[in-house]
């Protein structure tokens, strides 16, 4: 037993938090802008508004600005709890949140002002990729030193996860922003790699961006929150260490499954194509792993929507890490490729799992580090996860059925043996799907404003009527308002 | 021998657990990366291909800036609906060029990897002003404030220094002369000298003014010299082992 606790760094946790749902905000409302954009095109508005500059400012919203720094805030919240270290180093710690809101702002005023690489996932030019690796690289120095001087003899599984996660985006990022400016004041640049290497190393790149920054770190969130939230072990350690391993060394090879039937020779597109049908194996290894932790405490599920969130991200991470082997196969991507199912999947695991727990690890998270006993309301998680739920649905089912049909329109010929549908007939087919999916975006984002909304009185102390705690039992009602004195749970124990 | 007892060595040992990491994730990607670079097959040789003309080049760069990549792929690809819609299905020479590729991954409006010499200049001067106007079921954004802004034309120079430094095979003359390439370009040969145009680039050069507005070399103009040369450089006739009928 320790003899005394370390004094760990929460603050640099709680600014990564709030950032998180900030940037989560902006990304999701960019989202739902775009996708109206294609329902609606007059929404555009030339030169900065259109779809072409709007749909970076999304991704990498959501990608890099929510996920990342979710990615951040739980990172350096499990390596200290669980090496029982402070996060090495105050000052570098800070300039790796400072540094990388910085590096959202630039990429974000650069895509809306047209400086873009017109890579899709590396967008931002040369100068924000340069500031970014000098912060990443702090990133991976804050961690591991953290890891190095742990007193915890053994490393706990979510800090491998974490780790390969940092090592790799940093080789990933490095290797795919290799660019020549025209002259050191251009913001422009130009790739060093052209046509069918540029191609390749780009899906390199962006199925890894999918494979470890959308994965393997929001695995590592997993490992920690779901065991905690749940109070239950790991279930298999034998199985953590087989598909951490399987998992890492199989996804790399995953990327040319973007390239099926294009100019790269066929020999890159088999091996894509083979080791995306293997991961799915390791994939659903991870999923078992995360819902089997429940296994003799499935009660817990009944009256806790923040497990709830946790376990519904897991089911989701288990469908998309299906569907997206099934899509790498040569045949089914020759229908699915360039159409509105890809957009599909990329949202049911983006939406569904990383989304999802995401939200489960906030919710965690968020009485803990502002000591409170629990979330202001558990019955706003539930109407949360209803709501997201729905929008996911209404999102993804009209995303396939759009996909699926114009797919197959795009490839219909008449008894003469012309095509059936001109281009543009098939881009008409779509508008009542685009509609459907920008009220799924509508019902998602809503979640997520209720999600911000409960944090914020749970971080002002208060507590809703009529609520019940995660085991089924009343909660007393406090608010802040009339009674200034809520008691925080002593502070060693959080 | 216990693969348990070993693992405990490497979540005991940060560092070297660091390092088994950054070997297992490099395998796959030196593998399918690497052999692109030495191979001889990955681009197989065809006559026509050449690098763009500055003013072309300037077009690449809208086309990179308003993020048309976002929603146009330029990859036809080797099945027999793509390439009756589209044509020849793309080579891989024909991106030799393009710093980075432009083949996307969605076609929420069609494939333009072959859109050279499909529509008129005017039709595209109309389309990207304001594309329901043309085609009333379009989604596209309009793109009228390429009309009204001018080309920047000065620092082409610098454009294909740096490009040639990255591999693109651009001469000493093309480099000297490349502000005036474009601006011949767009003039065209009633109102310029285009020989040297066509001495740097090939006589199939495409020079004339794209949008119509003598007074400006808009970025309209860029902008429509390279959809007018996109897919158009490959000379299929002269080219073996392409077939343009095989997947008809």
């Amino acid at each position: 037993m320790p003899t005394q606790t370390p004094t760990y760094n929460y603050d640099i946790v709680r600014y990564f938090t709030l950032a998180t749902c900030f940037w989560g905000l902006v990304g999701m409302l960019a989202g739902v802008f775009i996708a109206l954009q294609m329902a609606f095109p007059s929404l555009n508005i030339e030169p900065y508004l259109t779809f072409g500059r709007l749909r970076p400012l999304h991704t990498s919203g959501v990608v890099f600005a929510f996920g990342g720094n979710a990615l951040f805030a739980t990172s350096y919240y499990v390596v200290q709890r669980t090496c029982r270290a402070r996060l090495w180093n105050d000052g570098l710690s800070w300039f790796t949140f400072w540094g990388y809101q910085l590096f959202i702002v630039l990429a974000a005023f650069g895509y809306v002002t047209g400086v873009t690489q017109a890579k899709e996932y590396a967008e931002p030019e040369w100068y924000a990729d340069i500031w970014l690796t000098l912060v990443w690289l702090a990133y991976l120095g804050v961690y591991m030193m953290t890891v190095v001087k742990r007193k915890e003899p053994h490393l706990y599984v979510a800090n491998w996860f974490f780790l390969a996660f940092i090592i790799t985006v940093a080789v990933l990022h490095i290797g795919n922003n290799l660019s020549l400016p025209v002259d050191w004041r251009y913001a422009k640049s130009y790739s060093v790699p052209s046509g069918v290497q540029s191609a390749m190393i780009q899906w390199w790149y962006g199925h890894n961006a999918v494979g470890f920054f959308l994965t393997a770190g929001f695995l590592g969130m997993m490992y920690y929150f779901i065991p905690k939230r749940a109070e239950r072990p790991v279930y298999s350690y034998r199985l953590s260490i087989i598909h951490f391993w399987s998992l890492i060394f199989i996804y790399i090879w995953a990327g040319p499954h973007h390239l099926h039937y294009t100019a790269l020779p066929d020999w890159a597109q088999t091996l894509g194509m083979a080791f995306s049908i293997m991961l799915w194996m390791p994939s659903w290894g991870g999923m078992i792993n995360g819902m089997m932790t429940l296994s003799g405490a499935w009660h817990k599920l009944r009256n806790d929507p923040v497990l709830q969130f946790m376990i519904v991200s897991l089911a989701f991470y288990g469908m998309s890490t299906f569907e997206g082997p099934l899509m790498s196969i040569r045949a089914v991507n020759a229908l699915s490729h360039y159409t509105d199912w890809t957009i599909g999947h990329v949202h049911s695991a983006a939406l569904g799992w990383v989304g999802f727990i995401t939200f489960g690890c906030l919710y965690y998270l968020v009485p803990k580090l502002w000591n409170r006993e629990e979330l202001y309301s558990l019955k706003l998680v539930r109407i949360h996860l209803w709501i997201a739920t729905l929008g996911i649905v209404l999102y993804i089912v009209a995303m396939w059925v759009s996909g699926i049909m114009q797919g197959l329109m795009w490839r219909s010929y008449n008894e003469l043996g012309f095509l059936n549908y001109s281009f543009v007939e098939t881009v008409a087919a779509m508008h009542p799907y685009y509609i459907t999916r920008a009220l799924g975006g509508i019902l998602y984002l809503s979640g997520a404003i209720i999600m911000c909304y409960n944090f914020y009185r749970t971080i002002k102390g208060d507590v809703a009527p009529n609520e019940f705690d995660k085991d089924g039992n009343p909660r007393q009602a406090i608010n802040t308002r009339h009674n200034d004195k809520v008691v925080p749970v002593n502070t060693a124990q959080v | 021998m216990n693969p348990l007892k070993n693992h405990e060595f490497l979540e005991k040992n940060s560092v070297i657990l660091l390092i088994a990491i950054i070997i297992t994730v490099l395998i796959g990607g030196i593998i399918e990366i690497v052999p692109l670079f030495r191979q001889e097959t990955v681009i197989e040789p065809v006559e026509g291909m050449r690098p763009y003309t500055p003013l072309e080049l300037a077009g690449y760069n809208i086309y990179l800036r308003e993020g048309c990549y976002n929603c146009h792929s330029q990859q036809i690809r080797a099945l027999r609906d793509e390439v009756t819609r589209y044509g020849h299905y793309s080579l891989a020479a024909e991106s030799m060029y393009d710093h980075p590729f432009q083949w996307g991954s969605k076609r929420t409006g069609p494939d333009l990897a072959r859109v050279g010499g499909k529509y008129s200049d005017d039709w595209h001067v109309a389309h990207m002003q304001d594309p329901r106007a043309v085609v009333p079921e379009s989604i596209m954004p309009t793109y009228s404030h390429l009309m009204k802004r001018g080309a920047k034309l000065h620092d082409l120079g610098n454009h294909l220094k740096a490009l040639r430094v990255v591999g693109v095979p651009y001469t000493d003359d093309m480099i000297e002369n490349a502000e005036k390439d474009a601006l011949r370009q767009a003039l065209g040969e009633t109102r310029t000298d285009i020989s040297g145009l066509k001495e740097r680039y090939g006589e199939k050069v495409q020079a004339r003014d794209f949008d119509k507005q003598p007074q400006l070399v808009s970025e309209m103009d860029a902008m429509i010299a390279y959809l007018q040369v996109l897919g158009t450089m490959v000379d299929f006739d002269a080219t073996k082992g392409v077939d343009p009928g095989a997947l008809k």
